[in-house]
């Protein structure tokens, strides 16, 4: 049995975060994410002992988990060592996680699985890292992420070149994404997905935004040939004839699906066993004499 | 108060480098490797974490353990360890 081939470059994928580190990074959305994650947190009746942050391109989240739950120990597993670490750091990658089974009590995970090669692999591990009862909860970038922009640069290379190369990478769609988590091992697996527009004056302020979040192009197959300073402009034009809104700025999607899901415990709510029930359905769903 | 600033020159007891890039014990019980997922060796002299199933030695730097293969050193056969 051969692996399929790799789609994303991962050790790219960590130069160009740390480059976008180094420069100021744009964290607008995973600043987002991380509110909307500590949110759902909020509501979970449950104490938390090892804490698990897998792949979060910041130190953002796993400080909000110190700081919500000040007696857990935070563990980060980070694509880069990076200032303001609360808790304790490792560097390692999502895809071949460095924990031992059965160790954490939560894992969190912001804006990193949807560049994982092995999306169902990584959530095995995932899955496999937590306790019995364990709770996952994630964010990545979803299916109908920047659209817009895949559609004007595969247009506009096609006009002039005659043919394409792999600019924006695949992301996974929020349907596939209950039944990947079911098939990982969850119990009550649950995905669903927000989007998000940002507007920008035209597609350079969106590419400047993309490099600064370490999210230019990360394709094992991207084309190696510097692109043409042309491609871009058509591109853009395109973008501000297809995608602006009235005031000519132009609208950029990024979708975001939450996930969660439970390492499976004897407590939790499951269906009853088929052929366990002592009426008939038909019974049930009949009007109630009286 | 951080006793460790750029002025101390002279080593203070429980204040040295080796003490400065410990590694947390908390990590060590929970890493392993992440290839073969077998339990870690911490050699505190060499600050590596090894995987003798992986036959990789992972670099800790600043107290920070590095779990990328790519960055762990390949351990020779004949070595023996600890």
């Amino acid at each position: 049995m051969t692996a399929p081939p790799p789609i994303f470059d991962r050790a790219l994928l960590r130069r160009r975060l740390e480059r976008a580190l180094a420069q100021g990074p744009a964290d607008f959305l995973l600043t987002r994410v991380v509110e909307d994650l500590d949110e759902r947190l909020a509501v979970v009746q449950k104490r938390f002992a090892a804490i698990v942050d897998i792949g979060t391109p910041s130190s953002g989240l796993a400080q909000r988990l110190a700081a919500r739950f000040p007696d857990a120990t935070t563990t980060r597993i980070a694509p880069l060592p990076a200032p303001g670490s609360a808790g304790t750091t490792t560097i390692g990658d999502l895809e071949i996680l460095p924990l031992a089974p059965e160790t954490c009590d939560l894992a969190v995970s912001a804006l990193a699985l949807q560049s994982a090669n092995d999306l169902p692999g990584a959530l095995v591990q995932i899955r496999r890292a937590l306790k019995p009862d364990g709770l996952f909860l994630g964010a990545m970038l979803g299916g109908r992420t920047l659209h817009e922009l895949r559609t004007v640069l595969t247009e506009a290379e096609t006009a002039l070149t005659g043919g394409v190369s792999p600019r924006v990478a695949p992301f996974a769609d929020v349907r596939d994404m209950g039944g990947l988590l079911q098939r990982a091992g969850f119990a009550l697996p649950v995905a669903d997905s927000d989007v998000v527009i940002v507007r920008y004056d035209n597609l350079f302020g969106l590419m400047r935004d993309l490099r600064a979040m370490g999210a230019t192009n990360p394709l094992v197959d991207r084309t190696r040939r510097p692109t043409s300073r042309l491609l871009f402009l058509q591109a853009a034009a395109l973008y501000a004839a297809r995608f602006a809104d009235p005031d000519g700025r132009i609208r950029a999607t990024f979708e975001v699906i939450s996930l969660s899901g439970w390492a499976p415990h004897e407590s939790q709510q499951k269906p009853a066993k088929r052929g366990s029930a002592t009426i008939s359905l038909a019974d049930a769903l009949k009007p109630k004499a009286g | 108060m951080s006793d460790h600033g750029e002025a101390s020159l002279v080593p203070v007891p429980g204040d040295s480098i080796a003490e400065v890039s410990r590694i947390d014990p908390r990590l060590l019980e929970i890493l392993v490797c992440p290839l073969t997922k077998t339990t870690l060796e911490y050699n505190a002299a060499t600050q590596e974490l090894v995987s003798r199933a992986a036959r990789l030695a992972y670099p800790i730097r600043d107290g920070i353990p590095i779990m990328l293969p790519e960055e762990a050193r390949p351990l020779d056969e004949d070595v023996r360890l600890g």
